[in-house]
């Protein structure tokens, strides 16, 4: 690929950001930045059961609080058939609850009022009569004859969601048979939340006169969302403008649809004001999407060298309340099945069963291309398993079984085809970085003093960027994504696309591509994403699908203009196209590298001295429906020592490798490294959503759910091979979540690894000193 | 509606006068009564420190203090920062260094940032990390915010502020 000079800044140029100006001086324009008149404000009222039958509300009190305009129930949205609405699960979730309550915190009445002081105290005073239901918290238990059924609703009167299935099963159970090491694990990964550091919240204002409603969403999807409110709230879609502005992180959080954003449209329809709906972080916490909650069974067969014959995995997956999943809507476990992993297994066969529990509706895709964290966590923990069984190596292990580079493309026995890959090369260089061998002889000296070191190893495979639109889809819209490029008469340009940046940088990486492919100046290029009125159509960011798709379709637009502007070229140097050659911001004609046009010569002609029988402008759109999913990879390495007083954890180490096939903006790229390994740190070490046996939430505030400071973090260091994906038109394979894939398993296995000569197989996420600290206590090593 | 109190102070070097409620957050107070949406809330249990603010040279997370307490005393917010119409170091240094993300834990590591060194004109980066330790940010894993305080850091050293 053409380096471009640092005036263009294209690809592989650190850029730094252009969002950062306004950021860095207190500018930036969240949702809750937005202040219209006459604007109003919300606050819901949420049930303080898991499972509670709603024998009466009654708001009356709550009515007579000074500045209250409107008290919504359950029974008034019913009444506009709007009290459930449709979950991108093909599932249905209640709005504002009616008959009962299933989760902590469920949205029972929706409280408008003149200022957010009281909005509160209204909420405070509407009165509620509960009676309590069994309730329903263990997921093991959920299909037990005497379990309580949850959904009265629905025509089958049990708590199952759906069982789905992938791979030769009997092939499966053959090799198993004949296998001469069979290696086994259960593993949970703990139900844990996105929790951006901004909460969900909108501002929905109805215009009676032109009858537009406009919501300003924490969204990363708008254009999805603004058809979800068409299709649930019956308003032509044309009327409908989402803007989603500034957005203070994702994670996935802000997938979904939820309640509140209902709530607050029916109430600016209702009152013709701008109504704002902001939650706390403990409503975030209790009631958004959260995710993972998986109980994982994962089973190795390999023979007696510890070549991997087959995999068999049974899953039970808590869904909450309401299958909320955000995800491609055909597949109700997302991308689990990629838990083959980087190694060539002849046979798999996974199974994943979904149940109905008390609790928060889910789970979405915290910072993962759905469900894959959770499979790539399960396999990197049960390779340890067999490394430990066979008293192997886990590297020897790894790279005994990886799917070697010249099998790629490489098609996985649950149905993927691997784009391309290189996992030796990455292991290599993670291992030389960490310097293995010395941290292996210190480790065996370490246990003869009898102190607790463990090195973990995690060489994962993700899967992203979906499309291809014959395979994936959200409620039946496909999942392509688009970028649309206007180029000025003075040579700046405009592109928009249908994805939404939520900090990943996309006004710089976009900006760079066009800059790569038609060489105007980044800094000439203005990114705009977010406004459904403005934007072309598309699917939105998460599943680190923006490089892939948005990215791709930006590349691809550029490219259109490219052709037409060669033909004005052409005219403009009285020369065939043929003869003409690109560099990066002008054609020339071949041999005569004087005779030349630069494309903003170019872009002024395309207004000014339009060639003959072309139209006038230069711009383009593309909808780009990628061929197929992205595969980055990595080997992480993390080096623990353990206090055997406390059982405190010391994360000494943290060596990153990845690969994401070609970069746009090295700079943005380690960015999104380090704070998906932070994420993934908190996974292993500190998250948990618990519930207590009454589905009280466990981790509901930020005292209880813990989000790691400056200080516990470890240092990052991070190192790259380059694989360029053979099918996108840059080589892009996408990387903001690789990180948080790839990294509790290294987490974990490491603390494994630190007390395996104790005999301990695994230990179950958040792995905190107290769980160590018992482990210690029980083995003797600690008083 | 409750009784209001006037509440006399000087945000960012400026007197401003407005009458709010007792109850009010100082918050609420600087976002909504004040204008100034830069000083964002993260959490309601004062964790995430995204609403810290200078009160008299002291960060204090204005989620936790009534506005009426506020009520004589100089308050800086991130809107404060630059001088003269010139970025503050600490504010270069957060974009030199990748220092943010989505930004809205920004305004409050910068003003953390600032409060650090000025007690701390050249701290180590243990001292970097517990002096930002009152600010969660979701998005950047710290290091670079380090490397931000310490280009500042650096800057100021050799003149910049």
């Amino acid at each position: 690929m053409h380096k471009t000079s640092a005036e263009i800044s294209g690809m592989g140029h650190s850029m730094k950001r252009k969002e950062d100006g306004r950021f860095i001086q207190g500018k930036g324009n969240y949702v809750d930045d937005v202040i219209l008149p006459h604007m109003v404000y919300a606050q819901m009222v949420r049930s303080p059961y898991a499972h509670a039958r709603i024998k009466s509300i009654n708001t009356d009190a709550a009515k007579k609080v000074p500045g209250v305009l409107a008290i919504i129930t359950g029974e008034d949205l019913a009444k506009a058939n709007l009290a459930w609405m449709p979950t991108l699960s093909y599932d249905k979730q209640m709005v504002l609850a009616t008959g009962k309550v299933l989760f902590q915190a469920q949205e029972v009445a929706f409280v408008v009022a003149e200022d957010r002081y009281a909005a509160a105290d209204a909420a405070e005073l509407v009165e509620v009569d509960y009676e309590e239901l069994p309730v329903l918290v263990d997921p093991h238990k959920a299909m037990d004859a005497d379990a309580p059924l949850l959904r009265e609703d629905r025509t089958e009167k049990n708590n199952k969601i759906f069982h789905w299935e992938v791979g030769d099963k009997a092939a499966t159970d053959k090799a198993f048979k004949e296998a001469a090491v069979i290696s086994k694990v259960n593993a949970l990964s703990p139900r844990c939340h996105p929790a951006p550091l901004e909460t969900c919240g909108c501002v929905a204002d109805f215009n009676k006169a032109t009858e537009k409603l406009t919501v300003w969403l924490t969204s990363q999807a708008p254009h999805a969302h603004r058809t979800v409110f068409a299709l649930v709230g019956g308003i032509p879609e044309q009327n409908i403008r989402i803007i989603a502005p500034d957005i203070g992180g994702g994670f996935g959080n802000k997938v979904p649809v939820y309640p509140g954003y209902v709530c607050a449209v029916v109430a600016s329809l209702t009152l013709g004001r701008p109504v704002k709906w902001i939650e706390t972080r403990s409503e975030n916490l209790q009631s958004t999407g959260f995710a993972r909650d998986y109980h994982m069974t994962a089973e190795v067969a390999a023979d007696k060298d510890g070549k991997v014959k087959a995999m068999r995995v049974k899953t039970l997956a808590d869904h909450g309340a309401f299958n909320a999943a955000a995800q491609p809507t055909k597949f109700p476990a997302g991308l689990f099945s990629i838990c083959t992993g980087s190694y060539e297994f002849p046979n798999a066969f996974c199974e994943v069963d979904g149940v109905y529990t008390n609790k928060a509706p889910g789970g979405i895709a915290y910072r993962c291309s759905f469900r894959v964290t959770e499979a790539a966590y399960l396999i990197e923990r049960v390779m340890d398993v067999l490394a430990d069984d066979l008293k192997m190596d886990p590297v020897e292990l790894r790279q005994k079984n990886f799917i070697p580079a010249a099998k790629f493309p490489y098609k996985s026995p649950l149905g993927w085809t691997y784009d391309s890959g290189d996992y030796h090369a990455a292991m290599k260089l993670a291992l030389d970085t960490v310097g293995y061998d010395a941290l292996l002889k210190e480790q065996a000296e370490k246990r003869k003093k009898g102190e607790l070191m463990g090195i973990g190893i995690s060489s994962f495979t993700e899967i992203v960027g979906a499309g291809p639109a014959h395979t994936f889809d959200i409620l039946g819209i496909k999942m392509f994504d688009s970028a649309e490029i206007r180029i000025h008469p003075t040579g700046k340009a405009i592109c928009r696309m249908g994805t939404k940046s939520q900090g990943q940088g996309h006004e710089t990486t976009y900006a760079q591509i066009v800059a790569q492919e038609l060489g105007i100046p980044a800094k000439d290029v203005q990114v705009e994403e977010g406004d459904t009125d403005t934007a072309p159509y598309g699917l939105g960011t998460y599943a680190s699908r923006s490089t892939p798709t948005s990215g791709a379709a930006t590349a691809m637009a550029a490219r259109k203009i490219r052709e037409k502007a060669k033909k004005i070229a052409a005219f403009l140097l009285e020369a065939s196209e043929e003869d003409l050659e690109w560099e990066p911001g002008k054609f020339f004609v071949k041999g005569a590298p004087s005779k030349a046009k630069t494309i903003q010569e170019i872009a002024f002609a395309a207004y000014t001295n339009i060639p003959p029988g072309l139209e006038a402008g230069l711009e383009a759109v593309n909808y780009y429906d990628p061929p197929n999913l992205t595969f980055p990879f990595g080997t992480y390495i993390a080096v623990v020592d353990i206090d055997k007083g406390t059982g405190e954890i010391k994360v000494r180490r943290f060596v990153a490798v990845d690969d994401c096939g070609n970069i746009i903006n090295p700079m943005i790229v380690e960015g999104q490294i380090h704070g998906g390994l932070t994420e993934g740190f908190a996974i292993a070490f500190m998250q948990e959503i618990g519930y207590d046996e009454s589905g009280n939430v466990q981790g509901g505030t930020f005292m209880d759910y813990l989000i790691p400071t400056a200080v516990e973090t470890p240092h990052w260091e991070t190192g790259k091979t380059t694989t360029p994906s053979p099918h996108h038109p840059f080589g892009a394979k996408g990387v903001g979540e690789s990180p948080t894939v790839g990294s509790p398993g290294a987490f974990v296995n490491a603390v494994v690894d630190a007390l395996s000569h104790l005999g301990v197989k695994h230990i179950e996420m958040p792995i905190t000193p107290w769980k160590v600290w018992n482990i210690l206590k029980e083995k003797g090593i600690t008083g | 509606m409750a009784k209001k109190e006037l509440i006399k102070l000087k945000i960012n070097g400026e007197e401003r006068e407005v009458a709010a409620e007792s109850r009010m957050l100082l918050v609420h107070f600087i976002r909504e009564q004040l204008g100034l949406t830069g000083t964002h809330v993260g959490c309601d249990t004062s964790n995430c420190g995204a609403c810290t603010v200078l009160m008299n040279g002291k960060t204090v997370k204005s989620c936790t203090v009534f506005a009426v307490q506020a009520d004589g005393a100089e308050i800086m917010t991130v809107e404060g920062l630059p001088s003269n119409g010139a970025l503050h170091p600490l504010q270069e240094g957060f974009k030199e260094e990748h220092g943010l993300q989505c930004g809205f834990c920004t305004p409050g590591m910068l003003i953390s940032s600032y409060a650090l060194l000025k007690k701390n004109p050249n701290p180590t980066e243990a001292e970097i990390r517990w002096g930002i330790s009152g600010n969660l940010c979701r998005c950047t894993g710290y290091q670079n915010i380090v490397k931000a305080v310490q280009f500042a850091s650096k800057k100021m050293a050799q003149g910049g502020k």
